[in-house]
């Protein structure tokens, strides 16, 4: 019972973690950015949540908080591309990897001015709700993450490969020049994957604040995102989930079972397991170039 | 206006492209030989162990300048090579091991050892590495804390002083000194560094970067040289490493963290990507801000009564710094330098668009 308690707090933070991946996945795969400041944006999602929802703020009513700071970050994650990475077009990936971590340092910068360094979490109807069966207790809100993930990951499949903008986001994503003479608008549709990336960012925060406790410095968690992304594979959408699930659940159960002080470095060690065995992740997207 | 006649091969690679520029140079070093005289004459040496550190960071600047500036190879776990550095150094001191010695060793052990971490996502696409040094980076302060018994874990370690046969060098008791030391290994450094640049193996590092498929093309082997570079890079990281501690003269598992490593890429990035002048100017940058911005705050509390104590204000001033100049100047400190001199050389014949890059599409590196 102890076991499957663990497990399934595991599949809720996993699924938190695959989150985050799957909006730095979307970016990677549209436009071959990587966008290290995605824990800072799942972060400023939440608090912007919290700025909506919470009562010492503007107390609005939860469900109509949800899709405000979604559209929010949404819009947030589309002015970034236009207002910044656009003009970055073409030049190095380093440097791109350098503007967005440079970007995660304002953002938290401004999420601390603005709403305190203090852990804050998310005043949600559903707080403190269990469901009880046979010995096993499980909160609403980790039922939710899994059950609000999975809807995700469908209607991510099914935009992708059913709806025309879908289809264009891949094609911009394999060859920008050949998109462009096919009449797609690249930068456009850039915008949009970040928009998009921005909304998938906020739904993670919020998911992830309504479980436990939040402050700026939580952005970093980021970086286990990229951990889950690099394992499942880069670019790859099953992939990136997959990844954040198997840290999830490599966590808790490391630190119940293993020696202390492992649970810290239990994913890292797997990325790099992962790296120097099978580099292209577990779903391999990547070839080598070969002249 | 100059024109620079070349006579034979070998000017091509000189050090020096004409007498001009040498006597600069020369010029800059009696400059930096003779700048603890004028803290001899005012008699406080305060500053000078400031300009001590600047010239470390850029040590390290520059040990990523080769790996990030002139590879193509993003790291954002440099302070890590410095972390080995500065440890490995601190051990082999307090076993006994003399300092010329353990000096030397420590940046090539730290060498080593990056290069092993390294090399097997050296093989993947420029991504991977910065992801695998994040990692690396995040994970340094835990493993400071498991290996106690020669870090001292989160108690920290004190550093030894340098004792060069008989020399006792502390930066505190003999400022002067431990300048000239710092400095000797500076420069010491950017001659190698110079010099790299114009073997065959500096310039696959550079082939490397500008293409890997040409690069490849012309039979370099992309896998060693990378490695090549790696190792260089983590080496000089590690020397600076080693030099930080004694003139930290303590460490503990927090020194050498993620935000130094990143501190280090900011460092290079503002200085000029692509240029050794880059790493020193972007070290003299990054020492001259905190300064600047303690400043500016003790004169914005007391002329205005304005509390600006907000935490993280440094690192989001730092990066607002940084994406300024890499969307309006991409080539850094040294670049615009290079604009304003080609312009008065050229004078009046500079375009606009000397500089610009040629725009690129983007063709992915996957393949679906």
């Amino acid at each position: 019972m102890d076991f499957l308690q663990l497990v399934i707090s595991g599949l809720a933070n996993g699924c938190v973690y695959g989150l985050i991946a799957l909006g730095f996945v979307l970016i990677y795969k549209a436009t071959e950015a990587v966008n290290f400041a995605q824990g800072d944006f799942m972060m400023l999602g939440a608090f912007v949540c919290i700025g909506f929802t919470n009562h010492e703020y503007m107390g609005l009513n939860f469900w109509l908080a949800v899709p405000l700071s979604i559209l929010v970050m949404g819009i947030l994650g589309y002015l970034f591309n236009w207002g910044i990475l656009r003009h970055m077009f073409g030049q190095s990936q380093t440097s791109i990897v350098i503007l967005t971590i440079a970007m995660g340092f304002i953002i938290r910068f401004f999420a601390g001015a603005i709403w305190s360094h203090e852990p804050t979490s998310l005043e949600t109807p559903f707080a403190g709700q269990e469901i009880r069966s046979g010995g096993l207790v499980l909160g609403i809100d980790e039922v939710l993450i899994v059950v609000v993930t999975a809807v995700l990951t469908l209607a991510f499949y099914l935009f992708f490969s059913r709806t025309r903008i879908g289809l264009a986001m891949q094609a911009a994503s394999q060859n920008q020049l050949a998109a462009y003479y096919m009449g797609i608008p690249v930068k456009r549709i850039h915008s949009l994957v970040w928009g998009l990336s921005g909304m998938v960012a906020a739904v993670a925060g919020i998911l992830f604040a309504s479980k436990g406790a939040i402050d700026p410095s939580t952005g970093l968690l980021g970086i286990k995102a990229f951990a889950a992304a690099a394992i499942g594979g880069f670019g790859s959408l099953p992939g990136a989930l997959l990844g954040g699930l198997i840290i999830g659940l490599v966590e808790p159960l490391a630190s119940r079972y293993g020696p202390p002080g492992i649970s810290q470095i239990a994913p890292y060690a797997i990325l790099l397991l992962i790296l120097i065995f099978r580099p292209g992740g577990i779903f391999s997207q990547t070839q080598r170039k070969k002249v | 206006m100059r024109f620079v006649f070349k006579t034979s091969y070998d000017a091509d690679i000189s050090l020096f492209k004409h007498r001009a520029q040498a006597v600069w140079y020369g010029l800059l070093l009696l400059l930096v030989l003779a700048t603890p005289l004028y803290f001899v004459a005012i008699g406080d040496a305060y500053l000078l162990g400031e300009i001590t550190g600047i010239l470390i960071l850029a040590i390290a600047g520059m040990g990523l300048m080769l790996l990030t500036g002139h590879t193509g190879l993003p790291s954002l776990g440099h302070a890590t090579f410095m972390a080995f550095g500065c440890y490995i150094n601190i051990n082999m001191l307090g076993a006994g091991v003399p300092w010329v010695i353990a000096f030397p060793l420590s940046g090539l052990i730290a060498g080593v050892l990056g290069t092993m971490i390294a090399l097997p996502v050296l093989r993947l696409h420029g991504v991977y590495l910065a992801l695998a040094t994040l990692a690396m980076s995040m994970l340094t302060s835990d493993f400071v804390v498991i290996a106690e018994p020669w870090t001292g874990g989160i108690a920290g370690a004190a550093v030894p002083d340098i004792n060069i046969f008989g020399m006792e060098i502390n930066r505190y008791s003999t400022p002067y000194k431990f300048y000239y030391l710092v400095l000797f290994v500076a420069i010491l450094l950017v001659w190698f560094y110079r010099n790299l640049l114009r073997t065959p193996t500096g310039r696959s590092f550079t082939a490397i970067r500008d293409s890997e498929i040409s690069a490849r093309a012309m039979g370099i082997n992309l896998t060693r040289t990378k490695a090549m570079s790696f190792f260089l890079s983590a080496t000089a990281a590690g020397l600076a490493g080693a030099l930080f501690g004694h003139s930290a003269g303590y460490v503990t598992n927090e020194t050498f963290d993620l935000v130094m490593s990143i501190t280090l890429l900011l460092m290079i990035v503002i200085g000029g990507l692509g240029f050794i002048h880059g790493a020193f100017f972007g070290a003299i940058v990054v020492g001259i801000i905190p300064v600047a911005i303690a400043n500016g705050r003790s004169f914005l509390q007391s002329t205005f009564d304005m509390n600006v104590n907000v935490p993280g204000l440094e690192s989001a001033l730092f990066a607002f710094i940084l994406i300024c100049f890499i969307l309006f100047e991409p080539m850094g400190l040294y670049g615009r330098w290079l604009k304003i001199r080609t312009y008065f050389e050229l004078f009046p014949f500079y375009r606009k668009d000397m500089f610009k890059r040629q725009k690129s599409y983007l063709k992915t590196d996957r393949v679906q």
